[in-house]
């Protein structure tokens, strides 16, 4: 099999929003318990290292420590709101509920199931971000009108990380096994993107490797010249490597799943 | 010109391969318009296998197979349009209810929201779950879930129907009303293919059938005829001892042995057991009508399978 078969364009249509329907229908009855979790954790992030521990920092780059994480916290809430949603949420539903079999029984395609998915996930990753731009918004953190743009922008990336996600369930032999990503990649990026510090802190080899492969960098850096109203033609260069990252990785990760669930 | 109504499903050589194991090997079958259709078969036979490629969900890898006269490979959504499928394994959806579980499923065919309210409701009472309307699937009996799974298939009003095992692993009661609502959908033309492993079943409801084992079609044929061809028209059992079978030996009459009893296929049971009384002063002798499931295990053997 040619390394090409991974990367072959999917061909699709107005179906795949039957299935982002059938995920809002379903998040809807559910709003309670979905909500919370994945939006807890960057507050919590915000509320205790911003507060407590930025106590001690006066300025970071010409901010107070506070304002320096804030975007950070709210890339991080995209983040975990679509890859989650792709990971576990996704494998759920393809391999116990066996709700993918039910839906390509129909004139769905597997394409289309998987990228209406993903176009779910991004939606999670926006609403997520909605709800912590108003905290921080409220909290006086963000510069208007700049940081508006940070809705749009939350759908972008969330796509980003609802493919990177679905590329790990493709291969993930269980559910047990989508931990390493989490572990492995998802909590250095985390740490590592520019969040809690600035990359310039790091060696110059791990700073090249954070742009290189870890989005959340792009991300944290785009959003954070939008809370702070300074905007930079940098940001273009971030805004095309996201943009690039999320075709490949949607590409194969429709590719991946097809070569998993079709025999 | 003569009036020619196509076929529904024409298959010729169908193969399907999992890595080395073939599944399905070359299998030619025709489902007829407004025919009830069964593959019989014991686990494992490949039934399944044919009915995913027949779904369009599992692509062939040799062979022909068109539906509705479209070829599998080029026609999904065409096909699949006006196809239901009731799979083997269960797959509700178990985030939302009953009634959303057919709602949603309707909005998959494009189906208009105030049309699918009204047929969702009609269904609902074809399969007798309007009570359960609002209630989680999880919360549903094994009957109930099949039954509702049917409706499920019945959404887009399919012209071709798909059951693969329909009735696994109910109680006689859901079973029987799960065949009347068949019988029901067959008298309104609608085209039934049904794959089962009770014989019963296959031949209660099926106009034609096949037999499959390990991949390949044995026989094919409407049951009543299977059964004359292949056993003829009844069974007589004696008991398996040594003088049965040394008295048996002696005469020209062909048996089959198994653990505790002998059994003879014959179209002339009265003779068969007069002569046996006579012969070998047999005193037990059962005589039996014969069933298509003397056929079934003829051909598939007793061995157990899985
Ligand atoms: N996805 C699969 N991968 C590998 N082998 C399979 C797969 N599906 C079915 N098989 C094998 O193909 C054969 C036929 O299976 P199946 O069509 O499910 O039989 P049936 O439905 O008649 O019980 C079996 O040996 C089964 O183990
Ligand atoms: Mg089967």
């Amino acid at each position: 099999m040619s390394i090409m078969s991974y990367f072959k364009l999917p061909s699709l249509s107005y179906r795949v929003l039957k299935v982002w329907l059938r995920n809002k229908d379903v998040f809807m009855t559910t709003l309670k318990v979905n909500l919370l979790p994945p939006l807890l954790s960057p507050l919590l992030y915000l509320f205790a290292i911003g507060l407590g521990l930025g106590t001690y920092i006066n300025n970071i780059e010409g901010v107070s420590y506070i304002e320096f994480i804030a975007p950070a916290m709210i890339a991080v809430s995209m983040m975990y709101a679509s890859f989650f949603e792709c990971t576990f949420g996704s494998y759920v539903r393809m391999y116990y509920q066996k709700t993918f079999d039910a839906i390509i029984a129909t004139p769905l395609t597997i394409e289309e199931v998987i990228t209406g998915e993903m176009l779910w996930g991004a939606t999670r990753s926006t609403i997520n971000a909605t709800l912590v731009v108003i905290i921080v918004s409220i909290m006086g953190l963000a510069e208007y009108p700049h940081s508006l743009l940070i809705i749009p922008f939350s759908f972008v990336s969330g796509f980003l990380f609802a493919c990177l996600g679905m590329c790990f369930t493709s291969i993930s032999p269980n559910i047990n096994t989508l931990t390493y990503p989490s572990i492995l990649f998802i909590t250095p990026m985390f740490l590592f993107s520019g969040t809690f510090f600035p990359l310039s802190l790091l060696p110059q080899i791990l700073q090249y490797l954070a742009y290189a492969i870890l989005p959340l960098t792009h991300i944290v850096m785009i959003i954070r010249s939008l809370t702070t109203g300074s905007l930079d033609i940098i940001m273009l260069g971030n805004f095309v490597w996201i943009a690039a990252a999320s075709l490949i990785l949607f590409v194969l990760s429709v590719n991946l799943m097809k070569k998993r669930l079709i025999v | 010109m003569v009036d020619f109504i196509a076929p529904v499903i024409v298959a010729q050589n169908l193969q399907k391969k999992f890595g080395e194991l073939v599944a399905v090997e070359g299998i030619s079958f025709t489902v007829e318009e407004s025919e009830v259709f069964g593959f019989l078969g014991p686990n494992g036979a490949g039934k399944t296998t044919a009915m995913r490629m027949i779904q369009c969900v599992s692509p062939k890898d040799d062979g022909k197979l068109e539906v509705f006269g479209m070829d599998v490979n080029t026609h999904q959504k065409e096909i699949k349009k006006n196809i239901g499928v009731v799979p083997q394994e269960n797959n509700l959806d178990p985030d939302f209810t009953v009634y959303e579980n057919l709602f949603v499923y309707s909005r998959y065919f494009d189906i208009p929201k105030k049309e699918s309210k009204e047929r969702v409701n009609s269904l609902l009472e074809f399969v007798q779950l309007e009570e359960k309307k609002d209630v989680m699937t999880y919360m549903l009996s094994g009957g109930m879930k099949r039954r509702l799974i049917l409706a499920r298939a019945l959404v887009n009003n399919p012209s071709l129907l798909i059951l693969d095992e329909p009735t696994v692993g109910l109680d006689p009661q859901a079973r029987h009303l799960l065949w009347e609502k068949i019988r029901g959908l067959k008298k309104q033309n609608v085209t039934i293919v049904l794959t089962t492993h009770y014989l019963e079943e296959a031949a209660y409801l099926c106009d034609r059938l096949v037999i499959m084992d390990y991949g390949k079609i044995l026989v094919e044929g409407d049951p009543d005829n299977i059964v004359k061809k292949y056993i003829g028209s009844d069974v007589v059992e004696v008991d398996n001892t040594k003088p049965v079978i040394s008295c048996l030996d002696k005469t020209d009459i062909n048996y089959e042995t198994l653990d505790s009893t002998v059994q003879i296929y014959t179209n002339e049971p009265k003779d068969i057991s007069d002569r046996l009384m006579k012969e070998c002063k047999f005193e037990k002798i059962t005589v039996r009508s014969a069933t298509l499931e003397d056929v079934f295990l003829k051909l598939t053997g007793r061995k157990l399978r899985e």
